[in-house]
């Protein structure tokens, strides 16, 4: 005991270092979830947080009840688990065809090219969709062209999931590929000549050296992204949205802020946002343990 | 002669998915670039797919002399400035101790750090700290709030613990060197590499942030880029007003030139991202893999 204390005391300057970032987390992470307590009471700004009177599940009970549940839950799972498959999938193809291109220069190209919208802001990203996809952008232009109706792309709530999805694929997938071409690089290629000399073909060393290869890595990113089944990204939603496709596009987070910021109910939006964060940690805990016993990758 | 024939397949697969990849990535951004300097009405015929058609400039000339995206043009030069300056600042001093095997309890206060990541305050209860810190409408709102991010701290973190050789700073403490001059001596000149690479992400980051002003700032001669070009996008006849009011003839070549504006500021706003992202993909490529290594 005494002998830790000397040595903290002899490295005092790194706990001086470590002042300041402290402060800041306390400040900016912690003080809002102490603020979190307004989900349980009924705030009021003049009162405070902590003198506002209790109200327990009010709020929460109030939101299970609402006819609006169901819809937000369904909308914001659907869109949420069909953007993970295509945060998964596609960088996971594209990677594999980088990595057995043969031909250096294309392999740069087309990595340099593919990566190159992620740096894209994402209302760079939604007014693009929103140009492109208008009643006279490009893809309405060639729809006519070959003698096809002008859709209404962003009008249209079922084609909403498809447009937030697709786009993601389309600024990302080269981005995310980056992870699994290292896991690629990383497999011996030992490996893959024995496989040779044994016959087999291309598909074959894909899938039976490859995929077994990127699958730990694979996992890893679909645990963290299990975790947001609920928290799809507000922005981007938030930018598609639309008095038309509203149905399909109202998730929770649109939700929080539409009850919070522009109805003023505080208290309602926090416990919203409460609610969606803890089911965002309990999932998290659960797809973690599964799959650390099904495939022994886990995040801890 | 089976192997030869699958293994030409998958070649043939292969560089189809390739090709088509890069083209589908290309062709959306060569079109949002050949109508912002396209003819109006050949933009508004649905004429304009890969190239431009009746080349000219007009619409960045209107867009230089729209104030507000301007002004939110040098805003956002500002918050990426100072704002990157704290992060980096505020990142190395966090990471440092941390990445240290001789500071005691570094392992509660990771815990404090990486709990963040996986569970916030939320957005309203972030909305009423600012207010009742009286941030909003403020410069400070769109730098203190993100300050530091702990994932980048971590990467940062990992970096020292893999490049900092321990010998080098049990050496340095022979010569009687203080731990803050083993932080500027010994670490920081190792370290170029990760510094770049978290300048990189936290400016990209600045550069491109929009829920900050838009949750936080409602003063107009405040507002970054990325919040005006939205706002253009939705309300660009009341932006682009002023000019030729009464003229009927100029109000009519405005209103047709609106579409054109809007992909011309989408263009405007990408171009600096644009401009260096040749020369520094490869940092972020690193960055990558750093945070890849312990995430």
């Amino acid at each position: 005991m005494k002998k830790k204390w000397k040595q903290v005391r002899s490295h005092w300057q790194l706990y001086l270092l470590m002042l300041l970032p402290i402060i800041y987390i306390l400040v900016f992470k912690y003080a809002p979830m102490y603020g979190i307590l307004i989900g349980f009471k009924q705030y009021n700004a003049s009162k405070g947080v902590w003198e506002s009177p209790w109200v327990g599940l009010k709020w929460f009970r109030m939101f299970w009840e609402s006819p609006q549940f169901g819809r937000l839950i369904g909308n914001t799972i659907t869109i949420s688990l069909y953007n993970l498959v295509g945060g998964l999938v596609p960088p996971m193809i594209l990677a594999i065809a980088i990595n057995e291109m043969r031909i250096k220069p294309v392999k740069k190209i087309a990595q340099l090219i593919t990566y190159m919208p992620h740096f894209l802001s994402i209302v760079v990203i939604t007014s693009m969709l929103q140009q492109i996809l208008s009643h006279n952008g490009m893809v309405n232009n060639l729809l006519a062209s070959m003698g096809l109706e002008r859709i209404s792309f962003l009008g249209k709530p079922e084609l909403f999931p498809h447009i937030f999805v697709w786009s993601g694929v389309w600024q990302n997938a080269g981005y995310n590929a980056i992870i699994y071409i290292a896991a690629l690089a990383g497999i011996s290629p030992e490996l893959g000549e024995a496989a040779q000399i044994d016959g087999a073909n291309i598909w074959q060393r894909i899938w039976h050296i490859d995929i077994p290869g990127i699958l730990p890595t694979a996992v890893i990113l679909l645990i963290m992204g299990s975790a947001n089944v609920l928290n799809v990204g507000f922005e981007k939603i938030f930018l598609l949205q639309n008095d038309l496709n509203k149905r399909a596009s109202d998730v929770i987070s649109t939700y929080v802020y539409h009850v919070g910021l522009k109805n003023m109910e505080y208290s309602l939006a926090t416990a919203i946002g409460l609610f969606q964060s803890v089911v965002s940690v309990i999932v998290l805990f659960i797809v973690n343990k599964i799959s650390k016993k099904v495939t022994e990758s886990s995040l801890w | 002669m089976k192997k030869r024939f699958a293994d030409r397949l998958f070649y043939l697969i292969d560089w189809t998915m390739l090709v088509v990849s890069v083209v589908i990535v290309i062709l959306p951004l060569m079109n949002v670039v050949s109508c912002s300097v396209s003819d109006a009405s050949a933009v508004g015929a649905g004429k304009v797919y890969l190239l431009p058609t009746g080349f000219n400039t007009k619409a960045y000339e209107m867009l230089f002399h729209t104030q507000a995206l301007m002004t939110g043009f040098f805003n956002t030069v500002f918050y990426a400035l100072t704002g990157t300056c704290l992060n980096i600042f505020l990142t190395v001093i966090c990471a440092y101790p941390l990445s240290r095997h001789d500071m005691h309890g570094k392992g509660w206060i990771m815990m404090l750090f990486t709990f963040t990541m996986i569970f916030s305050g939320g957005m309203i209860p972030n909305y009423l700290l600012m207010k009742n810190l009286h941030l909003l409408n403020t410069r400070w709102v769109m730098v203190l709030p993100g300050a530091m991010s702990v994932y980048n701290m971590i990467v940062a973190r990992t970096f020292f613990m893999a490049n900092i050789p321990r010998e080098l700073n049990e050496a340095a403490a022979m010569d009687g060197a203080s731990d803050l001059q083993m932080l500027s001596k010994v670490a920081l000149p190792l370290s170029k590499p990760i510094l770049a690479v978290l300048t990189l992400f936290y400016a990209q980051g600045h550069w491109n942030a929009y829920f900050d002003g838009f949750m936080y700032l409602t003063n107009p001669k405040l507002l970054n880029l990325q919040v005006v070009l939205r706002n253009m996008m939705s309300e660009i006849a009341s932006m682009m007003g002023g000019e030729g009011a009464g003229d009927m003839a100029a109000a009519q070549e405005a209103a047709l030139m609106q579409d054109v504006v809007k992909y011309a500021a989408i263009v405007f706003t990408s171009i600096p991202i644009i401009m260096v992202y040749p020369f520094v993909q490869k940092h972020f490529v690193k960055g990558v893999m750093i945070g890849a290594v312990k995430g």
